[in-house]
Parts: C-alpha cells; structure tokens; sequence
C-alpha cells in the first residue's frame, strides 16, 4: 500500500471507526444513531446561524491550543492556560468598561493588548521559577490556576460594587459587528476568529522564521545540547511560558470582547484551557495543525448540544460519543499500525 | 514529513466529517416540513443553568412546574409542547435560548440569575417571542420577570431555628454571594433576631454551588464550634451539609444537628436509618410561579415587561412540613411570625445590614 493512500485511510478510518462505535452507544441505549448524527451535523453547520456559533465556539480553542503547543516546543508542559486565559478575560473585560470615551482604533487594541500583558504575567511567574530555581512548571501552573479564579472572582466583586458581573464593556471595545451579526441570524460570531488565525501566523514565524524561535525549539528538544552551543536556556524557558500565557490570555479577550461582552463571577473553570492540551496534542503541536485541532474540538463541542435539542438524546450519552470520536481521533497510530499489517499479509500471499 | 502527513490526516477528517454529514441533511429538512403543521396548541420550554435540570433545587422545580403545565394541558415532551436544554457552561445559556425559540415554543423560560444577560440579549433579537426568567429581572417588553421574596421565607427558617436551638449558635452556608442569596441571609438573620437577639448566626459562604465537598467542610467546622442548626442556600454544595449532618448522627443518634433544606423539600436528603436530621425546608416554589405565568401567556395575558414577586402572601415561599421534627407549640409560633408577613405587619429586610 502506498504511502499516500495509508495517510488518507487512517483519519478517515479512525472518524468512522469512532462514528460506528458511537453509533453502537446510541443503539445500545436506544436511541436513533442516523437522527443523533443528524443532529450532530446540524448543530455544526445546519444554518447561517449555526455556523456562526461554531466558528465563535473554534476561536478561543485556537488560541488555547497554540498556547499549550508553544510551551510544548520548548518542552514545557503549560497545564496553566486556563488560569492565564481567565486572568486574560478579566484584564479585556476591565479595559472594555474602565475606558469609554476612547475611539474604537485604540480601544479595542488596548483591551486586546491587556489581556495578552495579563496571560503573559501569569506565564512569566511559572517560567521564572522553572528558569532560576528549577520548580516544576507543572505544579506552579495548576496552581496559579486557582489563584487566577479567585483573584479574577475577588476582582470582579470589587469593580461591581459586589455584584457578581462587570456589566456589559463599553461598545469601542467589542469585537462583535453587526455586520456579522445579519449575516449569521444573530450568532455572537465576533471579529476575534481573525485574530486567532492571525496569531497562527506569528507562531509560525515565530518558531520557522527566526533565530530565537531556533532557540526556543532546540531548547525544546534538548536543553543541554542548546546550552553547550551557547544558549540561554533560562531565558528560553521564561520567554516561552511568557509567549504560551500571551496566547492563553488572548483567548480570554475573545471571550470578554467577543462571546460575552463581560466577566462575571466563576464558580470553576471553563474548561477551554484544559480542553486547548487536547487540541494542541491533536495538531501535532504545530500551528496549523492547532487549526486542525480546535475546528474539530470546536465543532463536535458545540454540534453535540444539538443531540439533546434536536434527537433527545441525554447529555450523559453525548458527551461519551464526542469523546469516543475524538479518542478515535487521537489514536490515529494503532490505526496505521493495522493497516500497515494487513497490507503486508496481503503482500506475504 | 511527519508533520505535512498530520496536517493531511486532519484535513482528511474534516473532509470525511463534511460527507458523512451530507448524506443527512436532506432528510432533516422533509423533517421539519411535517412539523410545522402540528403546532397548534400553546408550547413552553426553558432553558437550566449550569446546575441542570436535576439539581434538587430551582432548576428541578421549574422543570417540574413545567411537566405538571404540560400534563394539565396533554402536552407531550418534544416540539410543540414541552421540553428543556441543559446549559452546561456559561456559554450556552445564548445558544440554547436560541434553539428553543427557534423551535417554535411560544414562551420560553431562562432559570437563575445567570442568564440575565442572554435572556436580555436574545429578547431584543428576536421580539416577537415570550421570554421569562426566574430570580433576576431584564426590562424588556417581550419578557417577565419572576423574583421571590426568599427573605420571608428564610425569615421563618430563622425563627424555627432560633425556637429550635439549644446551643445559641446557628449556621448559615451560602453559596455564591449574590443578591439572591444575601436575601436568603438577611431574612435568616432577621428571623433569628425576633426570636432571640443573643443567638450568634456563624455565616459562610462556600463561593460555588456544586461543590458538596466544601460544604461538608464548612458544616463539620460549625458542628465542631457548637452549632447545632445549619440552613444552607447553596444547592449542590448544601448536600455536603447534609452528608455532615448525617454522619453525626450515624456515629452518635443523640447528637443535636438539624439541617434547613432550601428551594425543595429536602426530607430525604436528611434521612438516617430511621431518624433524620432535616428540621425542615424553605420551599421557594418555582414550579408555582413557572405554572402561573405559563397560564397567564397561553390565556393571553403574559405580563411582558412585568416582574411578578411571590412571597409567604402568594404562597411563593413556605415552610415545608417538619414531619414531627418541630413540636406543635414551636409550629403555632412559627405560624404567627407567618401570618405577621403575610399581612405586612412585619417587613423582612431584603439586605445584611
């Protein structure tokens, strides 16, 4: 079998081995696989507005995922995205209502900017003490996780006079546009998907198109080859998890100017942190692979709310199809590796 | 190589996904042509927020007060009758408004306060349907708004607690500090305070309303201090109350720890072999309100831009029945404070002061 062919068999065979599966856990528990998957595919592109909503759901996972692939290549694990994207949240919500007689060139930027400069501090502190004391990333970014919840939730009650919400940002600060709006049926589509595919774009620059995203990489693949041939190691690690919390936090913006237009108080994670190692390690840790990644995540996320709605089909069961399928996804390997042995039998006769 | 062979790998999902999901589109649509002719009689949905729809709480009632609507009425589950979506974070709340009103149900509920900035967003986008929502209020035309005065009957707990105490100390385990639940709080602390000024209220507040695991830890410090009555407005995080509570009693039966439920009667949460540590529950009833304005807006009389406030007097609030856990004579107190409400004798602050 030819090389090409294996590459196009294997995601087609690993969804549809995980559509079948899901479809025998539909049966199993009686109900309608065709009318379940129907339901799937219209609630990821059934209408101007669904489309819409899928895109809005794709964004913030692209930039979650880039910030977890960009420690990777430098070969840090950062488990801490979603306390970065929440700091992130906060810092664009606070500039969007904080601010209101600025014109929208510099508004909105500058609520973009603060809350990369948010995410990007809340990556700097796990990086220091990586780089200067050897503390693991892991642990100090988990728990700045829970330090950026609360304090984020702290901050929250203290601009509201102890309310629970911000209240909505001022509209120079907003991604959204009505222009998108009509187009979609009303779906908070936002101008923010421009601003994740532009950051793919840096990413690859960065790390294809200069020295210091060389650096970042072979610090990445080996720390004490890349120190022997005379670089910062410490000083890659830090501007790495300070990158990787810029991405997290922009993440968050699209979610304060975009998706919600406010903060208000949580009481737990979104989960899209979390969710951006799977769409990371989905893509390949590359910046198009992210795309890849976050569309997929995205889609089946925000299409599975649709089984409920539309075949009536319990949440419970939904949530084990989307995560057959992806799981199917993911081990795309076991896959090749048993296409690779039937063709060789084939051969052998 | 192996990179440009992933990037394939994925585009190709993405493509197979694409055919995959054309083979059913047509069918959807032929679908939808059938169904618009059964709609004929009124049909109600709503939307839970992050607790879902079994949460032995608010969002429980609701659903319950729409399920017994839809029986009253021969309404199935499903289009053009009844039916829920369950939100799961704060990003759906937009997008199952949506889909609900996009199936064609003439009033759809949005339940908690979460929701009031997408039920305030989507009723100005689509303004020709009916929206309610329940314990926040959003000014718009093509939207009721339903509160309850909690502190009347939080105000009630207090006095059953405060008649009930033998210790002088009373727990209070809030959930997320909001205004909702601070009208919980000062009701109870008011109530307390007309029975007997002296009793110390020790008042915590866990800051979520799914962690159980917290409000056991709260409750196990209050027990451990010396209180032995805890009312918790805290849906999920109260259960860890209860679980408290429970183990108290299991390890010794003549401990003293009672449990207040909230929202619903929660006599089974309580239950212990044969005893039972729930004093009893301050009923918020949701499913009363969901029904009556479900009525109002089928018999066209839907109170858009309104906000409708049940209290003790609109049998919005109540105590439930203590099942024999509060003598007669504590009762027959209880009843008069009750009545004192009821008449605007007596008005129950709204905040801690």
């Amino acid at each position: 079998m030819s090389n090409r062919l294996v590459n196009i068999l294997v995601p087609g065979v690993s969804v549809i081995l995980g559509l079948l599966v899901g479809a025998v856990v539909m049966m199993v528990s009686g109900y309608d696989p065709v009318e379940g998957y129907i339901a799937l595919w219209n609630g990821i592109f059934g209408d101007a507005y669904t489309i819409g909503e899928t895109i809005r759901q794709i964004t913030p996972y692209i930039l979650a995922g880039l910030a977890v692939a960009f420690a990777f290549r430098t070969g840090l694990f950062n488990i801490g995205v979603e306390g970065q994207l929440i700091v992130g949240w906060f810092a664009a919500a606070y500039v969007g209502i904080t601010f209101d007689e600025l014109p929208k060139m510099i508004h909105l930027p500058l609520a973009i900017i603060a809350a990369a400069l948010a995410g990007a501090l809340w990556g700097f502190i796990p990086g220091l003490l990586k780089a200067k004391f050897k503390v693991h990333e892991v642990i100090v970014t988990i728990m700045m996780n829970y330090i950026a919840l609360h304090t984020s939730n702290a901050l929250i009650r203290a601009v509201s006079d102890g309310g629970d919400n911000t209240g909505g940002i001022n509209p120079t600060a907003s991604l959204r546009s009505e222009f998108l709006e009509n187009m979609t049926d009303f779906s908070r589509l936002h101008y923010g998907i421009l601003i994740a595919l532009a950051m793919v774009l840096v990413m690859w620059l960065i790390l294809e198109k200069t020295t210091r995203g060389f650096e970042l990489k072979a610090v990445g693949l080996n720390q004490h080859a890349s120190e022997y041939a005379g670089m910062n190691v410490n000083k890659n690690i830090i501007l790495a998890m300070v990158i990787s919390g810029a991405f997290a936090g922009l993440a968050g913006a699209m979610e304060a100017l975009g998706t919600f237009g406010y903060a208000s108080v949580k009481g737990g994670f979104t989960g899209i942190g979390f969710d951006g190692i799977a769409v990371a390690l989905l893509g390949a840790n590359t910046p198009l692979g992210v795309i890849f990644g976050a569309t997929l995540f995205g889609s089946l996320k925000y299409g599975a709310t649709n089984m409920p709605n539309e075949a009536g089909i319990p949440e419970e069961i939904v949530s084990i199809i989307i995560a057959i399928i992806i799981f199917f996804v993911a081990s795309g390997y076991v896959i090749r590796l048993l296409l690779e042995r039937f063709s060789k039998k084939k051969e052998a006769k | 190589m192996t990179k440009r062979k992933f990037g394939l790998a994925l585009s190709m999902v993405l493509a197979a996904s694409t055919i995959l999901g054309a083979c059913g589109a047509d069918k959807e649509e032929t679908k939808k042509g059938n169904g618009g002719e059964e709609k004929n009689d009124f049909s109600v949905a709503m939307v839970t927020d992050v607790g879902g729809v079994d949460d032995k709480s608010f969002n429980q009632s609701a659903w319950e007060g729409i399920k017994e609507f839809g029986a009253d009425n021969g309404l199935e589950k499903g289009d053009g009758g009844i039916d829920y979506l369950q939100s799961k974070s704060d990003a759906d709340y937009n997008t199952n408004l949506n889909k609900l009103v996009r199936r064609d149900f003439d009033l759809v509920f949005g339940v908690g306060y979460k929701m009031q900035e997408s039920v305030e967003e989507i009723s100005k986008q689509k303004q020709d349907n009916k929206f309610a929502i329940i314990d926040s209020v959003v000014d718009q035309p093509n939207v009721a708004s339903v509160l309850f005065k909690e502190q009347e009957g939080s105000y009630l707990a207090g006095v059953a607690a405060a008649l009930m105490t033998k210790s002088k100390k009373i727990g209070f385990v809030g959930g997320m500090e909001s205004d909702v639940i601070e009208r919980f709080e000062a009701g109870f602390l008011e109530g307390v305070k007309a029975v007997d000024p002296s009793i110390k209220v020790d008042v915590q507040y866990a800051g979520a309303f799914d962690k159980a695991e917290l409000g056991k830890t709260t409750a196990n410090r209050m027990y451990s201090s010396g209180v032995d009555i805890i009312f918790h407005a805290a849906g999920g995080t109260g259960n860890g109350v209860f679980a408290e509570a429970k183990e108290l009693k299991t390890k010794n039966p003549d401990s003293y720890v009672w449990v207040i439920g909230v929202d619903s009667d929660q006599y089974e949460e309580g239950a212990v072999g044969d005893t039972n540590v729930t004093l009893t529950s301050m009923l918020k009833r949701v499913d009363i309100a969901v029904q009556d304005l479900t009525k109002l807006a089928m018999e066209d009389k839907f109170p858009g831009g309104e906000t409708s406030v049940y209290g003790l007097a609109e049998d919005g609030v109540a105590l439930a029945d203590s099942r024999g856990a509060i003598p007669e004579d504590v009762l027959a107190q209880i009843d008069e404070y009750a009545k004192k409400i009821a008449d605007g004798d007596v008005v129950v602050p709204e905040t801690v002061e």
